[in-house]
């Protein structure tokens, strides 16, 4: 759109995605490693600003090897969008957009509305074109709850990926209605009489399920087949779908950068972030190392597991502390046990 | 002032146009109907909610292709109307008052990612307290948001601008505002003409052609929106290093509409018949007036009426509508009016703490002057409150006093106002 000096076109083309008008497209979903590397392209380029060791554009690789064909991409302000799109440069290989904060799901619903639009009058060379939605949790579970539940209740065809990195971790690491208890934060401090974050973690997952939207889902990226499996479902699903990917941030976490991945499965083996999905008609269902846990109580770890490789949590293990270590890990029990009630497949 | 074209009959003679009993509401429902508009999201909200309404109807009866978003607000309607519009449709939003304030910040990103959407401002009072009736606070809160702003002044104006509007928007790739006097005209009843459905069709060149922009990394120019064939990226962090310069190219943007909004006036003059002033400004009697008064909206009517009544008694008076407040024209209104005495400018809205908004503009306009008329705001009609002929009458009678004596004392008078 700009008309200011540019940098002059480079010699070896960008692997953009493109999808050409009129093809058919329907990539099979595909779980095997070599075949992904291969045949699949990430929609985000090289060369992003994301920290080393950020979670979130591995959440992204792993969404676009589930993708089926032409995609949209609308992004909330956050991490992912303002490191990724620094102008006159931009990270994504698809098409793009960013609006504001609060509105990604608003945003993604005018797309979506436009696309059947067009269709209607034949002016959309495109059977189909899938809208995918990535927020964090501050624009997901605080400011962008709103447009979120509209657009469910609406029910837009579109899926919409919270990555939660539990915090607001682009303006400085404040608490988010996402921060689980205990957590340091900026505005959630450990201080000498309140010992970080006072509240629990707001249920978002349970909350969209309440929605009765077509599918919603928990996912990591350390289980990566689980989650482009996942992906593919709430792309393929006619409606509204939710994905809740767990994205640790190692700036506001204070683990060490090469520890995203470890701390993911951490927190799926200590039932801090359980696995699962829930489609309409069909209720919760365990999947991946989760099921594996119900069916294996025994393999469910201690929650000092996961907290103990993170600096925001580091007062949590003091010897004194002892007794909100114990109310941590009796919340992470209550909400595993309240999902294993409600889990289909959960051995009864 | 609605002007027939008397010298040659327009393309689209008046017998051939519906003539239809509508409301300003109602009026822009159907002009929006016949724009081929391909995404509709709105919010309800007094006195716009008539516009959505109707054209729900529209929408339930198959009458439309639009999608029509009911979202759960206003900032969302905007929201979804950046969405729509980046993905290349025709999009339209309604709404007033406190609703536009609720879509504020998605109004400056809606003109910053040049973005041709149109949005009828059913203009209503600020809260608090809660007012539903009509002033310009609510459109005066966005004036600094990039968006062309047009005011109408009754129902024909609301429904031909409206029409106007996407083709502006189009052309000058920047969103458009059509404001139109809550109560005043948007639940009045008016007779007015419509154009029939495949004229407007042709006049906007069919459906929304999106406009093509050269991109390095691709190689080509391409249509610039989200297109699967050509990735583009919308609404990227910009720092320092090149905001200045976005900013600057929409500076240019607003500079080239008021050209585009005089030619898309003119053109659709000769297709209707109906013209309003030169699309930008509506004078009356201004020639040899000593004094003039300014006005927005739909008090024009009134203001026009008091002069031609003041000028059979053979008072100097005369007054000009201010039909687009943004870009605000200041060379064509400084010729209007720098041989005046004084020149009254009526404000339906207050910047407290200053004067009212449209007083600030023409007193800008008019610095360059070497020989500067008296200069006058009246702020009037807050809330919805009601500007009879008498009280516009006094406000004349004032400003002629002054020009006798040749200097104003009290430079902010507001009336019509409890002391």
């Amino acid at each position: 759109m700009s008309h200011v000096s540019q940098p002059k076109p480079t010699e070896k083309p960008y692997d953009l995605i493109i999808f050409e008008p009129g093809k058919k497209y329907d990539l099979p979903l595909t779980l095997n490693l070599r075949q992904l590397a291969e045949e699949r392209r990430p929609m985000i380029l090289p060369g992003h600003r994301l920290c080393a060791g950020c979670a979130a554009p591995i959440i992204v690789k792993l969404v676009s090897f589930a993708l089926r064909g032409p995609t949209i991409i609308a992004n909330a302000t956050g991490c992912l969008e303002v490191a990724t799109t620094i102008f006159p440069y931009t990270s994504w290989a698809v098409p793009w957009i960013h609006n504001a904060f609060e509105n990604a799901a608003a945003t993604a619903s005018g797309i979506e509305a436009a696309i059947k639009a067009m269709k209607k009058t034949g002016r959309l060379p495109y059977d189909h074109i899938d809208v995918i939605v990535f927020a964090g949790d501050g624009g997901t579970f605080d400011i962008g709850l709103q447009a979120l539940s509209g657009m469910a209740e609406r029910g837009h065809d579109v899926l919409y990926i919270l990555y939660d990195n539990e915090a607001y971790m682009n303006t400085g690491i404040q608490r988010s209605g996402g921060t689980p208890p205990f957590a340091w934060t900026t505005t959630s401090p450990v201080g000498k009489v309140i010992p970080g974050k006072s509240q629990e973690k707001k249920p978002i997952a349970d909350i969209m399920v309440a929605h009765r939207i077509p599918y919603v889902a928990t996912a990591t990226p350390a289980h990566w087949a689980d989650m482009i499996k996942k992906v593919r479902k709430g792309i393929e699903v006619d409606g509204p779908a939710f994905i809740h990917a767990l994205s640790p941030c190692n700036r506001g976490w204070r683990h060490d950068l090469d520890l995203a991945i470890e701390i993911c499965k951490r927190a799926v083996d200590t039932c801090y972030f359980p696995l699962w999905e829930w489609e309409r008609g069909k209720g919760y269902m365990l999947t991946d190392r989760s099921l594996a846990i119900a069916k294996n109580p025994q393999l469910k770890q201690p929650i000092e597991k996961f907290l103990e490789v993170q600096g925001r949590f580091r007062h949590l293990l003091k010897p004194e502390n002892r007794h909100l270590l114990k109310q941590f890990q009796e919340y992470v029990d209550a909400v595993w046990e309240d999902l294993l009630n409600r889990a289909v497949n959960a051995p009864k | 002032m609605i002007f027939f074209s008397k010298k040659s009959k327009p393309k689209i003679p008046l017998e051939k146009q519906k003539l239809m009993t509508v409301n300003g509401d109602e009026a822009v429902a159907y002009a929006v109907k016949q724009c081929y508009v391909d995404v509709v999201a709105a919010y309800p909200i007094t006195p716009q909610t008539i516009i959505v309404e109707k054209y729900s109807e529209f929408v339930a009866d198959g009458e439309v292709h639009t999608e029509f978003i009911p979202v759960e607000s206003e900032h969302s309607a905007m929201s979804a109307c950046v969405g729509a519009a980046a993905a290349g449709a025709r999009a339209f939003t309604a709404t007033a008052a406190n609703g536009l304030a609720l879509m504020w910040e998605i109004l400056y990103i809606a003109a910053s990612l040049r973005l041709p959407i149109v949005l009828a401002v059913v203009n209503r009072a600020l809260s608090a307290p809660i007012n539903i009736h009509c002033d310009h606070s609510d459109a005066m809160g966005m004036r600094d948001s990039g968006w062309i702003q047009i005011f109408a002044e009754n129902v024909q104006e609301a429904y031909d601008t409206t029409i106007q509007a996407f083709k502006i928007a189009e052309k000058a790739l920047l969103p458009v505002a059509v404001n139109l006097d809550g109560f005043f005209l948007s639940h009045t009843l008016e007779n007015i003409y419509m154009l029939p459905d495949d004229a407007v069709y042709e006049f906007l060149g069919g459906p929304r052609k999106v406009a093509k922009t050269y991109v390095d990394y691709l190689g080509k120019e391409v249509e610039a929106k989200l297109d699967p064939a050509n990735p583009l990226s919308f609404g990227p962090l910009d720092l320092y290093d090149y905001y200045f310069e976005h900013k600057m190219h929409q500076v240019e943007a607003m500079k080239e509409a008021k050209k585009i909004v005089k030619e898309v006036h003119d053109e659709y003059a000769e297709l209707s018949g109906r013209s309003y002033g030169d699309g930008i400004l509506v004078p009356y009697e201004v020639e040899d007036a000593d004094v003039i008064v300014t006005v927005l909206g739909s008090t024009g009517g009134t203001v026009r009426w008091v002069v031609k009544k003041l000028r059979q008694k053979g008072y100097k008076v005369g007054t000009v509508r201010i039909r687009l407040f943004r870009p605000f024209p200041f060379e064509e209104l400084r010729e209007i009016l720098k041989g005046a005495k004084v020149v009254g400018v009526m404000d339906r809205a207050i910047s407290f703490g200053s004067f009212g908004p449209s007083f600030l503009e023409v007193n800008t306009a008019l610095y360059d002057l070497k020989e500067k008329p008296l200069l006058v705001n009246y702020v009037y009609g807050l809330g919805g409150r009601d500007v009879p002929p008498d009280l516009v009458e006094k406000m004349f009678m004032e400003l002629l006093e002054d020009a006798k004596k040749g200097v104003v004392e009290n430079k902010l008078r507001f009336l019509g106002v409890r002391e």
